[in-house]
């Protein structure tokens, strides 16, 4: 197997190699000619940075930017394991008991299709803003979490279950033993939606909050430079949001890989 | 309406019996009548195969002494050990599929019914390891399921079916999305596995070859409602042998239990 494992990995190392190099190339390619426009049109920096102005504006104003970064990532943090916890929670629920499903699913789905940016000033007003941008976060996110943990316990293999009941499982035993592990590749898949979605989710009520509050997130300091013209600032707060986005996915996207990686197709090798 | 179900017979003799269904019948949900009336008894230790065209409720009748289905009506009676109450250990049931779980390893497959059970790990383990020695698997526990080929996951299906040491094996075509050359090896080894241990085995299966290879009674069933064409005895030297696959008295058997298929499949359309 190993053996096999090796030579399969050649060519698709080369392959692997590519997929990383070029998407780099072309963010190379697209910052100098960004830098090229802005230097031979002499483009004004309140209009259109370089590159490197933002990227000295990022080091110039780090102790800001990372503040509200903390502030921006604690509250996506805080959203997705709302989210996490009450979508899977949910979804157990509803699998235990059709009355519930029936009673409470319609209700999900409104919060899922009103756009929450017109939910947050009304959740500005009953909620504290810390607690506000927190809730935007979960309604965003929890979504997801709840229909693909939904799916995953109704994936669940005929034959297995009858199994289970056949050396006569209790409901706990079949739960834990069964239906988590048989819908485990369905979680994953939504966690990794609402990781992105807990970061929308608190950039928009960051935004909704305006500077009426006191927070200080990344999304409050795009609208306030904004308002200052402090173009190069929107900019570099823009890239750091872009970032935390990446890293949420990437961290993710790395759990699943490693807890599904012995089993489930999504994380084998196209060799095996 | 719940089966009737004693360990000790009224009747002398029954207590013989390692399975009894009397005039029971399946109709599903839909008014569909899918098996039925069916009586079928089978004595303790004997191999009988259910042989019967696809949808004539033969694996409705297997899943019916599983207790994985309720018959509409009719009584089933099961023989079980003397104080073996633990809810389906005196059954074991081999699926169509494997029916694995992927995510775990193949010696935690197979240990999952003591798992249930609540029997301790380390004898839970021991008596895993077991199983799968008696299938030929020892050197795989540690293996997942999607790393064994069709045959060897069989083996494994069968391991776990096996590890309660049940007194009734249930097999519902096991075997039919094997190769020929796996089916083959399979089938001698299920034979030789059945004479070792004493089981009694119901074996479901819609090949009329492997159905006389294997079993001492072959019950030949009607297309839907499923009931009993034929029942036929399967005699000849034993233990049966690779051999036995090709003599006239194989031949014979198969074409008298062909016959006896043919009416089932009139009136259907040729498919």
């Amino acid at each position: 197997m190993n053996a096999q494992a090796t030579v399969a990995a050649k060519p698709s190392g080369t392959q692997r190699a590519l997929r990383f190099v070029l998407p780099v190339i072309v963010f190379a390619a697209g910052l100098l000619a960004w830098e090229l426009v802005v230097r031979i049109k002499d483009i004004p920096p309140y209009v259109l940075p370089a590159p490197s102005v933002i990227f000295l504006t990022l080091i110039k104003d780090w102790v800001v930017l990372s503040q509200s970064l903390a502030t921006t990532l604690l509250t996506t943090l805080e959203g997705f394991a709302a989210a996490s916890i009450g979508g899977i929670a949910l979804a157990l629920l509803f699998n235990q008991s059709k009355w519930v499903e029936y009673s409470l699913f319609p209700y999900a789905i409104v919060l899922q299709v009103t756009p929450v940016i017109a939910i947050a000033p009304l959740l500005l007003i009953y909620l504290e803003q810390q607690t506000a941008v927190v809730v935007c976060a979960f309604i965003v996110a929890f979504f997801p979490v709840l229909s693909n943990t939904t799916l995953g316990l109704n994936s669940v293999d005929r034959n297995l279950a009858g199994l289970f009941q056949l050396y006569g499982a209790s409901p706990p035993q079949t739960l834990r033993f069964l239906k988590l592990p048989a819908a485990l590749p369905y979680i994953l898949g939504g966690l990794r939606i609402a990781g992105g979605l807990s970061l929308i989710g608190a950039v928009v009520a960051e935004i909704a909050a305006g500077t009426a509050g006191a927070g200080s997130g990344l999304a409050y300091r795009i609208a306030e430079s904004g308002y200052r013209l402090n173009i190069p600032r929107m900019f570099a707060a823009l890239l750091l949001l872009s970032l935390a986005g990446i890293v949420i996915y990437g961290v993710l996207a790395l759990v699943s890989h490693l807890v599904l990686r012995r089993w489930h197709e999504s994380a084998l090798g196209k060799e095996s | 309406m719940s089966p009737v179900k004693t360990s000790s017979g009224v009747e002398t003799g029954l207590t013989a019996l390692a399975v009894s269904l009397r005039g029971v019948t399946k109709v599903y949900d839909n008014g569909v009548m899918a098996l039925g009336p069916l009586d079928l008894a089978v004595r303790k230790g004997e191999f009988i195969s259910l042989l019967g065209p696809s949808g004539c409720g033969k694996s409705t009748a297997l899943r019916i002494i599983a207790e994985l289905s309720a018959p509409s009506s009719g009584i089933v009676r099961v023989a079980r050990h003397e104080g073996n109450v633990q809810p389906g250990h005196g059954i074991g049931f081999v699926f169509q599929e494997p029916t694995l779980m992927p995510w775990t390893s193949v010696r935690e497959n197979v240990r999952l019914p003591l798992k249930l059970a609540g029997t301790p790990k380390a004898e839970a383990r021991a008596r895993a390891d077991e199983a799968l020695a008696s299938v030929g698997l020892a050197d795989f526990a540690d293996a997942f399921p999607r790393e064994l080929s069709g045959g060897m996951k069989m083996r494994v299906s069968l391991a776990r079916a096996l590890v309660t040491d049940p007194d009734i094996l249930l097999m519902d075509e096991p075997f039919a999305a094997l190769d020929e050359i796996t089916r083959f090896r399979l089938n001698n080894d299920l034979l030789a596995l059945w004479r070792a241990l004493g089981k009694t085995v119901i074996f479901v299966t819609h090949s009329v070859f492997e159905s006389v290879y294997l079993s001492q009674r072959v019950v030949v069933m009607t297309a839907r409602p499923g009931r009993i064409q034929a029942d036929i005895r399967i005699e000849t030297v034993e233990p049966r042998a690779e051999e036995f696959r090709t003599s006239a008295a194989y031949s014979d058997y198969c074409r008298r239990v062909s016959a006896a298929l043919a009416p089932s499949y009139s009136g259907q359309s040729t498919l």
